[in-house]
Parts: structure tokens; sequence; C-alpha cells
């Protein structure tokens, strides 16, 4: 059985769950990902690996309530389990000296980009992180990032935190501002914030790697669900990747296959949230606000 | 029933298993075929002539002792049958359910010289259904010898290999990638052929139990655990991962919505069971006119799955018209691959056959969704070294088929992943693994392989019996007889 043993409220719609799965644990590198199952009525979905420890058998995961999983994973409490968490999946970030990194986690893509960074650190680069979201209730692990960066620049799209500005910008003043002084640079977040990343930084011709979180079933390579268009041909990113050069990747398709399902999605997320609703109706009455 | 004379059983016609008529069976996921009642079986057991050098068992890949257990359903002794089922095939409901037995047993059946040959498939399945029902499992688990061994996949091959290994003593774990056990049993062949709590779950819980087989899910070899580390603790090694790796046609628009794998599209639908959505969380989306690439059984399956979610989401929106399923092969209907009864069933329930015929396009809405398919029409020329004749495109044959949902069903490769810094396994240049086609071992000290990892997609009772023979050599190598 796969436990909880903690849980954190990050902002009203990103949560953190601490999850025993010691051999995920054993072998967890940043970088990489699990899929989990909720229950027998459950789907699999993808879940970048935000932590893990070893020693306590333990895997953490961070995320944002976007669907019908998401949400419900977002209810489930400490001593609840999951059905199966299977990884870890993909291979690990490639972590060298460079000298000078840039690290840009955008929304929930903060969660991943943290061990990535704590590894760059640690590794002996310079690293400057740039992190964002929508608004201030979005934003976390400023502290963390904070601990593991030699430069932190925070970013709400609305001001209400930080610098008012979407992470592309510091990205493009740092590139302009020191050229030829950045060695490499990670951007994960939603697929529309890695693919403006990209744009950003092509221009510059600094090596960008993005950190894809596509449709996925099984993420063990049968199936090909996760397939993405790059210039050296269709990869599956749950075996080929997570991680993969974001200047030769075609957004285009990657966003069209990634919003295919959405009606469904849609469907499911509300149904359930329904279904839920009358659940509790029925256990406390019509009392509910 | 009082002995009847040779010419009486001659007489007796070979008996048919009640099924779900098609236009009703397109409507669900339960299984088609019904099963025999014990009358019908005896009925059909009297047919056999117990040959005394019975043929029929030449042609079973784990020669199951047919006349024997044929005669003990005839008397009604079904304990017995079971007892002299399980001796040499673990798991009947299954193979009694999948075998291709036209091309096996029953091809061998000397009534079928002359008439029909003996149901001998479905009496399987009958003596399969009864253990089930009964939990009877028929065979115990041998003095415990301390030799453990780990067997990677928990498909055909992987547990057929497991339950011989467990009836021998042997300590045996099963790891397997996926939440539930079964490989393609689960996630490849619908429940309407196989059904999954039923029979698959029931078959390999029943084994489990009775010969203290464990099962690890959600172990991905070469990743959470890799060939090495299992070298390290285990004595021997089988490896059954099968062959789960999907092709695609190399042709533009590949990557269009709405083109899948038939491995993503089966496993949607039978792992996840998303044909139950959204009682279940997994999302399938079905075309209204949908391709099928291919002709196996893979295809077969495809093509009869998509029809029936055509049939479930039609009755749910008041009815919709115009939905179609086509199976689209580059060869004719007498090359098909399929086995005959699947292709004579998909047939019956309407799915269209464009036979050569072959994309070379897939066509885009403009919004990154599949449109349409560019085919040509093919001919078919001399046939090669294997004696098949090969197909050739006609010019200025070129057409459009519109459909909004392509599904490739062109056979698989050996799974890649599984074999992470294991160096010293050698493979082939298609990414099967080299072994002995009679023992099952590889190039490398340990470890044996079989199934479709070794011999490419075939089928569930050529990994069955590869799995048997490597459990044999694996026991005579455990218990000091062999050497490596």
């Amino acid at each position: 059985m796969y436990n909880i043993l903690e849980k954190k409220t990050l902002s009203d719609v990103t949560k953190l769950l601490v999850v025993e799965a010691p051999q995920v644990a054993r072998k967890a590198k940043a970088g990489q990902f699990i899929i989990v199952l909720i229950n027998d009525y459950g789907e699999r979905i993808p879940l970048t690996i935000a932590d893990h420890d070893s020693k306590a058998g333990t895997v953490t995961i961070i995320f944002q309530e976007v669907g019908k999983s998401t949400v419900q994973m977002g209810m489930m409490q400490v001593g609840d389990s999951f059905k199966a968490i299977v990884g870890p999946l993909g291979h690990p970030t490639e972590i060298e000296n460079l000298g000078k990194v840039i690290c840009v986690g955008g929304g929930v893509g903060i969660a991943p980009i943290y061990p990535i960074a704590r590894e760059l650190k640690a590794a002996g680069n310079h690293v400057i992180s740039i992190i964002g979201a929508r608004t201030k209730e979005l934003l976390f692990w400023e502290d963390k990032m904070h601990a593991v960066s030699d430069e932190l620049i925070v970013t709400t799209d609305d001001g209400s935190y930080g610098r008012k500005d979407l992470v592309t910008a510091p990205l493009k003043e740092i590139l302009e501002g020191q050229p030829g002084q950045i060695a490499k640079i990670w951007a994960i977040g939603p697929a529309v914030m890695m693919k403006f990343a990209a744009a950003t930084t092509k221009p510059f011709n600094v090596p960008t790697v993005v950190s894809l979180n596509t449709i996925m079933v099984d993420g063990t390579g049968m199936c090909g669900g996760c397939r993405v268009v790059t210039d050296d041909g269709a990869k599956f990113v749950c075996v080929d990747g997570p991680e993969f050069d974001a200047h030769k990747v075609d957004w285009q398709n990657l966003l069209s296959r990634m919003a295919f399902y959405r009606s469904e999605e849609q469907a499911s997320v509300q149904r359930w949230r329904e279904g839920h609703e009358c659940n509790l109706r029925r256990t406390v009455g019509d009392g509910l606000p | 029933m009082a002995e009847l004379t040779q010419k009486e059983r001659m007489k007796i016609p070979r008996q048919d298993m009640p099924v779900q008529g098609p236009e009703e069976r397109v409507q669900n996921f339960n299984e088609v075929a019904l099963g025999f009642t014990l009358d019908l079986a005896r009925m059909e057991a009297e047919r056999c002539l117990q040959c005394k050098e019975p043929h029929c068992m030449e042609g079973c890949p784990v020669q199951v002792k047919i006349p024997e257990f044929i005669e003990a359903v005839r008397v009604g002794d079904m304990v017995k049958a079971v007892q002299i089922m399980k001796s040499r095939n673990n798991l009947p409901a299954i193979c009694g359910r999948v075998c291709p037995q036209e091309g096996q047993c029953e091809s061998r059946c000397i009534l079928g010289k002359k008439g029909e040959p003996v149901a001998i498939g479905r009496l399987e399945r009958f003596v399969g259904d009864f253990a089930l029902a009964k939990k009877a499992f028929g065979v115990i688990r041998g003095p415990s010898t301390g030799k453990k061994v780990a067997v990677v996949g928990s498909g055909p091959a992987g547990l057929s290999c497991a339950v011989d290994l467990g009836r021998m003593g042997h300590d045996v774990t099963i790891f397997e990638s996926l939440h539930t056990p079964g490989g393609v049993l689960v996630y490849g062949i619908p429940e309407f052929r196989l059904p999954k709590e039923k029979v698959i779950r029931a078959e390999i819980e029943t084994a489990a139990k009775a010969l203290g087989i464990r099962i690890l899910t959600d172990h991905v070899i070469g990743r959470t655990l890799t060939i090495n580390e299992l070298l390290a603790e285990y004595d021997a090694i089988f490896l059954g991962t099968g062959a789960g790796l999907p092709t695609f046609m190399r042709i533009p628009g590949i990557n269009f919505n709405g083109v899948m794998s038939a491995n993503e599209f089966l496993t949607r639908i039978n792992l996840m069971k998303g044909y139950k959505f959204p009682e279940f969380d997994t999302p399938v989306k079905v075309g209204k006119r949908v391709a099928v690439i291919g002709a196996g059984n893979v295809a077969m399956d495809s093509a009869r799955c998509a029809l029936r979610l055509q049939s479930l989401r039609a009755g749910a929106n008041g009815g919709a018209t115009g939905a179609e399923v086509h199976i689209v092969y580059r060869r004719s209907s007498a090359e098909v691959p399929a086995r005959l009864e699947e292709f004579h069933h998909a047939g019956e329930e309407g799915v269209i056959f464009d036979f050569l015929t072959s994309p070379v396009e897939i066509l885009g809405d403009g919004k990154g969704t599949v449109r349409g398919m560019r085919c040509v029409r093919m001919k078919l020329g001399e046939p090669d070294q294997a004696g098949r004749r090969s197909p050739i495109p006609i010019e200025d044959s070129e057409f459009e088929l519109e459909v909004d949902q392509v599904v490739f069903a062109l056979g698989t490769d050996p799974n890649p992943l599984v074999f992470f810094n294991a160096d010293g396994l050698e493979r082939t240049r298609h990414g099967t693994v080299v072994a002995n086609q009679e023992t099952g071992r590889t190039t490398m000290k340990g470890i044996w392989a079989g199934g479709d990892v070794v011999t490419g997609a075939a089928t569930v009772i050529s990994a069955m019996g590869a799995g048997k023979r490597a459990a044999a050599d694996i026991d005579r190598y455990l218990k000091g007889e062999l050497d490596w």
C-alpha cells in the first residue's frame, strides 16, 4: 500500500503529499516522474517527483487541482492510500558543472524545478532561479528555492507579489544583460509557459531544457499516447524524456495533443464534484453553503 | 449414458457453444461465447474416439492429455478432468478461450479428416471454468527447494513459467510493471473475448495462492529495479516481458489527434475500463468513422471495441447514424493473419474490410485532428521466400477515406526499457532477446527468456509453451542436474 504520511496545502489549489513508496524512493533522481493511480476506478496520471527520501522510503509530490484526479487527490488525507505508485520513470536530469545556469519554474512547475536547482547548485553551478505564478496565492517554496539559488527572482502575472511580469521577462533581461555567460537553462511549467520560454531563449542560442507533461497512460513506453514531435522525429515522453531540447519541440502539435481529452476531463470533474456534493448533502443535510 | 458404438459416436454433430447474437453483443462488452453447459460438454466429449495414439496432443504446445481429460468429462468426473488438465496446463480457462485450436490440437483430430474435429478448445474452457467456479486448483506445491526465482512480466509466458516453478517447490516472485497482473490478457484482449475479473484475475489469484507465488505490481524492471539487481538476489531469472512497443507507419500525419496505437486504444478500454467512462476515470474517444490499420487479432479486437463504443455512445446520445469501422489491410482476405473465428465475428458485427489498401498519408483538419486518410490500392506480387505474396502499390490508384480516428495495429516490438544496463544480454536487431528455443537460456548466465520477447509478437499459447519449457530447464539447473 502507498500510504500518505504527510499533507501540506501550498495554496488553495496546490497540495503537497509525502507518500510511502520505498521502491521508488530508493532509485529516484531529479527530473524523473512517477505514475499514480488513486483507486480501482482511477486513471493513471504522471507526476514529477518533487523530492524523495530514500531512507524513509518516501516520495513527495506536488500537484495543482485542475481535473478530476487532482481534485480528488487534493481531498485525500494522511492515512489514505494510493492504489499504485509506479517509478521512478523517465531519464534523470543530466547534472554537470557548467558554470552559470538558469532554472525557471512556472506555477506548479516550481516543484519539479526545485530538485534540479538543488542538484545543479550542489554540482558547483552558479544558479539563477526565476519562479512565477499567476497570482501570489499560487506561489510556494520561495524559501526552498532561495536556499538552492545564488539569485532568485519572483514574479506574478498580476503583480500581487514580487515583480509584475511573466517569467519570460526577467529571463530575457538576463540573457541580454549577460551575453554569452549562461551555459544552460531549465524551464518547467505549463506547456504554454515552456513554449514561450523556448521562444525567448532561442535567439540567444542558449541550450534550453524543458520537462514535458503530456497525456500518458502506462508511462513505460507501450502505448505511445505521450508522443511528441521533435526535430529528431516522434519521441515517447515517458521513455525518451521527460526532458527535451526546448528548441526542437513542435509546440503547436504538443499543445493540440494535450487538449484532446479536454471535454471529457471537464465532464469528469464536474460530475465528480456534483456527486461529491450529493454525498455530503446526504450525510450532513442541506445545510451546505 | 450407455456406452456408444464407434458408429454412433461418429453421428453426433460437433456441439455449438451458445453465443450472444451479433446485434445484441455489439451493444455491450460482455463475453460473446457463453460456454458449454454440462450436458453439451458431455455430449461433445462423447464424440472423442479415444485414439490409442492421439495426434491431437502433438498439436498442443503444452501437451495436454486431451483424450484423458475428455474421457473424464464424458463420465462426468469433473474433479478428475481438472486434475488431468492442470497437470499440463495451469490456465485452461484462458487457453480454452484464446488458443487458435483450429491450427493446433483440433487440426490434428482424426474426426477432422472426414467431418468436424472434436471441440477440444470448448471442452478445455468448460473444464477451466469449472475449476474457477469450484475454486479447485487441482495441483499442489511441491516440497520447498529454497531456491528463489524472479519472473519478469506476468503475461502468458511469465505466468506459465511461474506456475510451473511454484509447483516444483521454488520460491517465485513475479515483477509486473502495470498495476494488474496478466499482461496482454488484461490490457490487450478485450473483455468480450476474455473476461477480466471472472477469468483472468480468478485464474491468476487461484494459482498464486495455491503455489505461494508473490506478485509485485508497479515494478518496472529497467527503472524500479534492473536485471543486474535481480541477478544479485535471485538464483534464476525468467524474462517474459513480451513485445509491448507499438509500431507506427512512417507516413505523414501520424501525430494528429485521433491517431493512436492499438496498444493505447485497447489499454484505455480494457485495463482502464474506459468504455465505462465516466464511472471509471480514464477517457477513451471513438470516432464516427474509424480506420484500423492491420488485420491481425489485435486489429480485430480494436475494430470490435470501436464498434461497441460507437453503439454505447450512440445509445447515450439518442442514436447516431453513419458510424463505420474499417479494417484497412494491404493484402487480401486470404492472407488475413487473425484467427478465423475473430475475422468472422468482426464481419458479423459489421466491420467493413478494405483489402488491398494501404495508407500513404493521414490528413488533418487544420486544427491538429485527423479528418481523413489518403490510401493507395495494392495488388499482390509473386510469393516471396517465405511464400507470402507481397503487396505492390497500383499506380494512380490513390483515394481518400474519410475517417476521424486511425488505430495502428501493425504489430509490436520488445520494449527496450527492461534491458537498461544489461549489456551482457544479446539481442537481435529487431530488439528480441537471443535465447535457446528449447531451454529458453539467454547469453547471460542465470537468465532465461521466452514468449514474445524472444519471438516477437506471436500467440498466447506459444508464449505459455516457452514459459513451461524454460521452467523445466530452470528446475533442472537449480537442482544441479544441468550446468549452465
